[in-house]
């Protein structure tokens, strides 16, 4: 499951991939037009669109993609990097930026590609980003109150307009559509020349432009790799196939103390509820978060069994379902919840505890060695990397 | 000159670049970038040329402090070494490869050289304060629906138009 970096493609070979997909970048930039400056200036004077047409093209493009492939479950949209918002420095910077490249004629990337064709235009101007660039890393102590005002970390547009993802494709692909349409129209009027179309070129228009509609269209009608589960769910339990195995708390405890190794005793509750007190040895995997890609290994081995406890029973069944569509590990539900268990197993290492009347006394010292075995265990452990947290991996990214 | 006719339809190319684009975002999770490389190469030479100022100034303890290692190794430096050679190749089949100034029919070459530096100047400074260009920022920030990469889009373009009336003179008859 995407994105390949960092879990499933090394860093070293990630370099190799940097190298490709900029030949891919460049290639592409340069046949567009884009190592001429006079073609990307004239966007601004109304003489040459190019610069819009391949930049919406690109960007609706790789949102539609984007949007199927997260809709096939194919691509993680929560582990993309978002770049964080924030505000002043953002519109500030972009003026600035709008300066630059009406004055200068490039941007990074193009004045890039420029260079690498021979344009000294193009050479001078990666001469003067560097200038820049330098001039605020040795300003930034100044820069730095503008440059840090309110944070809002990595918003996302549809959020913020209040709407979904879809709908927001829907609004980008129409407007780019209009923009394109506008544009032809500008630029043949501000170059005197007649806009014809004939019902062919229409035609194929029409059917290109369509695409991304269908396929947007195609993602709001099907349901999602999440809902596809959930329905799997609902469609087992309805014909009665939605078993989960059971395991006695007293069968878990013994099992953990002689051979932890064998289980991931998976506490389903939220991260509140787990600080405050867990069973010893559990690992925090909250049902909401378990499709979490951090998590998924737990339930793609087969070296564990896992173990699922909650503070209900029908939290950890569920917790326990979503698992089987995750991968084929080898499942449990413990049969008691969470308070039940810390009643039979209590935490008091007291010697002196005083045995209960109704309860066997064989069971009740088993359960009260067998608590205390367990959190030595967990004090033992707690300076080895033993139970495995995986580190949530964090994707670097941006181009500040 | 006629060679207009030789770029590849706008749409066609914006579809590649889009590819491109998104096969970023699937292997990495990210998307491209260009300003970053910059920043990146920056800091490798101070690192190596002075040493002392690379740790005593405010910019390079943070930056030091988000990226471990040599900032050479970046990603973005590599990529934008890959946009080099994609371009000249792109260049080399369209045959477009030459040691040329391109600049507006009034003017001069070295007010082309000294706007080109002064533009880059001001696009360099303010990628760094908005976070990313054109490319990082703007490009991929669409992509991915990102509402700071959208607006610094809007700024950049919005930007450019505003200023465009007051340069004409660099690119108009």
């Amino acid at each position: 499951m995407a994105p390949l970096v960092p879990d499933i493609i090394s860093n070293e070979f990630n370099f190799f991939i940097a190298l490709i997909v900029g030949v891919g970048f460049g290639f592409a930039l340069e046949q567009a037009g884009f190592s001429s400056t006079k073609k990307l200036v004239g966007l601004f004077y109304g003489y040459d669109f190019t610069v819009l047409k391949v930049f919406f093209t690109a960007g609706v493009t790789a949102m539609t993609g984007v949007v199927l492939l997260g809709h096939l479950g194919i691509l993680n949209l929560e582990m993309l990097y978002i770049n964080p918002t924030f505000l002043p420095s953002a519109i500030v910077g972009g003026v600035i930026m709008g300066a630059g490249f009406v004055i200068g004629g490039f941007c990074p990337g193009t004045s890039v590609c420029a260079a690498a064709v021979g344009k000294l235009d193009g050479l001078a101007f990666i001469g003067g980003s560097i200038l820049g660039i330098f001039a605020f890393m040795e300003f930034y102590p100044m820069l730095k109150p503008l440059y840090m005002s309110s944070p809002e970390g990595g918003l996302l547009i549809f959020e913020q307009m209040g709407v979904s993802r879809n709908v927001f494709a829907i609004i980008l692909i129409s407007i780019a559509l209009i923009a394109f349409f506008a544009v032809t129209l500008i630029e043949n009027a501000v170059n005197n020349k007649k806009t014809i179309y004939p019902a062919r070129v229409v035609r194929k228009n029409m059917l290109l432009a369509a695409i991304p509609f269908v396929i947007v269209l195609f993602v709001f009608i099907t349901p999602d790799t999440e809902q596809r589960i959930v329905n799997k769910i609902e469609k087992a339990r309805r014909e009665g196939k939605c078993e989960v195995r059971l395991i006695d708390a007293d069968k878990v405890a013994s099992e953990m103390v002689q051979q932890y190794f064998k289980y991931y005793l998976i506490d389903v509750r939220s991260p509140e509820e787990y600080k405050k007190s867990h069973i010893p040895l559990a690992i925090n995997v909250p049902v909401d978060s378990i499709r979490n890609e951090e998590f998924r290994n737990y339930f793609t081995q087969h070296h564990r069994k896992v173990v699922f406890y909650s503070d209900d029973d029908t939290t950890a069944r569920k917790a326990c379902l979503i698992s089987r569509f995750l991968g084929s590990s080898d499942n449990y539900v413990m049969r008691e919840e969470f308070t039940e268990f810390t009643r039979l197993f209590p935490k008091n290492q007291g010697e002196d505890f005083a045995i209960p009347d109704n309860v066997n006394k064989e069971v009740f010292m088993f359960r009260l060695s067998a608590s205390k075995k367990l959190y030595d265990l967990e004090e033992a452990l707690k300076h080895q990397s033993a139970p495995v947290k995986k580190k949530k991996t964090k994707i670097q990214g941006g181009c500040s | 000159m006629g060679e207009s006719t030789k770029y590849m339809n706008p749409y066609l190319a914006g579809f590649i670049l889009g590819i491109v684009l998104l096969i970023t975002i699937v292997i990495t999770g990210r998307g491209l970038g260009a300003s970053g490389a910059y920043k990146d190469g920056i800091a490798a030479t101070v690192k190596t040329a002075a040493p002392t100022h690379f740790n005593n100034a405010q910019y390079f303890q943070e930056y030091q402090q988000k990226n471990d290692g040599n900032p050479l190794r970046s990603w973005l430096v590599f990529e934008v070494i890959g946009v080099l050679i994609g371009a000249f190749i792109s260049g080399v089949l369209s045959d477009r490869v030459s040691l040329r100034l391109e600049k507006g029919p009034r003017v001069k070459n070295y007010t082309r050289v000294i706007a080109a530096i002064l533009g880059g100047a001001l696009f360099g400074f303010g990628s760094q304060l908005g976070r990313g260009c054109t490319s990082g920022s703007a490009l991929s920030g669409m992509a991915i629906m990102s509402f700071g990469g959208i607006i610094t889009m809007m700024a950049i373009f919005g930007g450019a138009y505003m200023f465009a009336y007051f340069f004409r003179k660099l690119w108009l008859k």
